[in-house]
């Protein structure tokens, strides 16, 4: 699904530049769950950004799904952004002046999918993480792991082939965090492919396998025995 | 363009502030307002300086003699000439484009001695003696009996239309005057009519103490023989009188021998080249109201632009997670750009309303209370207010241009990144 070959990157800092990641070698299955381990400064937040194409790499190579990621323009990148990708937040990023439901129906208006289409559709997604009664509240009147949920709905609307989620649990609770941490799992288990940023051992002990990041390059990758959420909800 | 779901969006995001919005928008109506009533000022000028010309030919020009200055083909100068009848043929025949060639001769005016009797009565009155298309060159209302006809100028009858002064000073209240002889210069003359002249400027008083009778009669109960006092000439309505009254010189200063580089001999009054003065000065006028107008309008883009560019900051960070869903460049450069527009256009026609409404007032004002001098029915036409409409969606691109490329200048990972 994903394969990653050689990445570097470093940004400029005035005169000196900061060499981030050195030489990322990487690749995911379809289906796979995988945490993205590292302190900060490791460039898991980077490698991310690369993944999400909301950065650029400096030298290697990318292919998602069989469609090297080169020469994006922003147009380019917004369209496949769209169609392959799908983003969770750590501050959920939800449009505060759009409802539950229009926030998640927000990609597949990118998409140009009729009014109609687009609200059955958010309908369902919503309906999957538990809050299609809380289709119609603007996110201010939701609580955190609510507004994540409708982050994950939104993310997952579009059918993305990749779930990119960076920290999903960082602003969360532990018990809420669990709860979040269950919804990923049972969309993985029904066949998505996901990516986790986390520096939480107990969020990544519920991936199915863990990359450590160390100063821009792999220290370890290992699959793990998953750890279902579920047991502590 | 015109998805539900956009302008949905757009007054979201300019229903969020109202205040804000409303303050933005003020700018906009208060340059539009300006603009509006300095045009529809303008207006007002031009058309009660139009109808101070009335429905006068204003494409006429009126020729008299003054002496020769430069001697010519054995002819002396400082001598004098007077037009004769048959010039007025030669230049109906030789000019293109005119309209009517009416010869004039005058009697007498209203200080000179007394010239015309009724009765008991007398008064010092002006006395044309005109052909029948003056009433076209210089028109008057009839109010009773008629106008000179060409029977009248081919008979030579002796008879007379007055103006309404000239029968209130000749005849009693009540007496009636169709029929009845006045004595202009001991000849009779029989009244056929009446007349009354509106619009004339300044000078009411004096348009409705004249007397016109027709021009053969006057020539022959006055000894003038073929001469022909002065001319009012009018072209056709394509054709300015300007352009061809050089020609029509020609022709007089070859008929009477004048030196043809003799810019003295020929005395003229160009009607047409006066009012297209006074019309290049509406243009002026105008000019000055879209210029005044347009600045003022401007510092109003200004702020829309300003508020746009901080809308845009404000939603920095929405517009980087939007990207990250997928929305494209051009599609956020859109949005800003309607949003400008939008607020651009809903404020600028709020202005022309108001601007249409203070004029109605004041056009209310106008009637109840009488005419004012030179200032009738301020207006703007559809023109302008499509002008202005024009305007405004050209100002709300400008304004939203900037804003609208900053919003996509930040990279989306930055714009995330923004709290």
């Amino acid at each position: 699904m994903i394969e990653i070959k050689d990445l570097h990157k470093s940004y400029k800092m005035g005169s000196n530049s900061l060499h981030v990641l050195k030489g990322i070698n990487f690749s995911v299955e379809e289906g796979e769950l995988v945490a993205i381990m590292g302190s900060s400064g490791s460039g898991k937040s980077t490698l991310l950004n690369i993944l999400g194409m909301l950065d650029e790499l400096d030298e290697g190579s990318y292919t998602l799904d069989g469609v090297p990621i080169v020469n994006l323009n922003e147009t380019k990148a917004a369209n496949y952004r769209n169609k392959f990708l799908g983003f969770v937040f750590q501050s959920f990023n939800l449009i505060n002046y759009k409802t539950a439901m229009e926030n998640v129906a927000l990609p597949l208006y990118y998409q140009r999918m009729p009014r109609k289409q687009r609200e059955e559709k958010s309908l369902k997604y919503l309906d999957q993480v538990g809050l299609k009664e809380w289709a119609t509240h603007l996110p201010s009147e939701l609580s955190g792991g609510q507004k994540q949920r409708v982050a994950i709905a939104r993310a997952m609307a579009a059918e993305p082939k990749v779930l990119l989620a960076d920290e999903p649990t960082g602003a969360l609770d532990s018990k809420t965090s669990y709860e979040v941490m269950d919804l990923i799992q049972k969309i993985n288990d029904q066949g998505n492919t996901i990516l986790i940023v986390t520096h939480e051992p107990d969020i990544a002990n519920m991936c199915k396998r863990i990359v450590h990041l160390k100063d821009g390059i792999i220290l370890e990758d290992k699959k793990v025995k998953q750890v279902r959420a579920a047991a502590y909800v | 363009m015109f998805s539900k779901d956009r302008w949905n969006e757009i007054l979201q995001v300019l229903t969020t502030n109202w205040f804000r919005t409303v303050l933005t928008a003020f700018g906009v109506f208060w340059g539009i307002l300006i603009l509006i009533i300095l045009l529809a000022a303008g207006k007002g000028l031009e058309n009660g300086i139009r109808a101070d010309f009335g429905d006068i030919a204003t494409n006429t020009l009126f020729m008299w003699t003054r002496t020769a200055t430069k001697a010519y083909k054995g002819l002396p100068k400082d001598r004098q000439f007077s037009y004769k009848t048959s010039d007025l043929a030669d230049i109906w025949e030789n000019v293109d484009g005119l309209k009517f060639v009416s010869p004039r001769n005058q009697l007498g005016n209203f200080r000179g001695s007394n010239n015309v009797i009724h009765g008991l009565k007398t008064g010092a009155f002006s006395v044309y003696g005109d052909y029948p298309e003056i009433i076209k060159q210089e028109p008057m209302d009839i109010t009773s009996g008629r106008f000179i006809n060409y029977g009248d100028i081919n008979e030579k009858r002796k008879v007379a239309v007055i103006g309404i002064d000239v029968r209130n000073s000749l005849y009693e209240i009540g007496e009636e005057c169709l029929g009845s002889y006045i004595k202009i210069n001991n000849v009779n003359f029989m009244v056929i009519g009446t007349y009354k002249k509106s619009n004339v400027d300044g000078d009411s008083e004096n348009a409705q103490k004249e007397i016109y009778i027709p021009f053969t009669s006057f020539s022959q109960a006055f000894n003038r023989g073929d001469d022909v006092g002065w001319m009012a000439i009018t072209a056709v309505d394509e054709i300015p009188i300007t352009d061809i009254k050089e020609q029509i010189f020609s022709i007089v200063k070859e008929n009477h021998r004048i030196h043809p580089e003799d810019a003295r001999a020929i005395g003229h009054f160009d009607l047409n080249e006066q009012f297209q003065r006074v019309v290049s000065l509406f243009g002026a006028l105008e000019l000055i109201a879209y210029f005044v107008g347009i600045l003022v309008l401007l510092s109003g883009i200004i702020g829309v632009s300003n508020i746009m560019l901080i809308v845009v900051k404000e939603r920095t960070k929405e517009i980087g997670i939007r990207r990250a869903l997928g929305e494209s460049p051009w599609s956020i450069k859109k949005q800003i750009l309607m949003e400008s527009i939008f607020l651009t256009i809903i404020s600028g026609m709020a202005g022309i309303a108001f601007g249409a409404f203070i004029i109605y007032g004041i056009n209310y004002l106008l009637d109840a209370n009488g005419p004012v001098m030179m200032f009738v029915n301020p207006s703007v036409n559809l023109g302008v207010v499509t002008t202005a409409l024009v305007i405004l969606i050209v100002s709300g691109l400008l304004a939203g241009f900037i804003p609208a490329n900053s919003a996509i200048k930040v990279r989306p990972i930055e714009a995330l990144r923004t709290e």
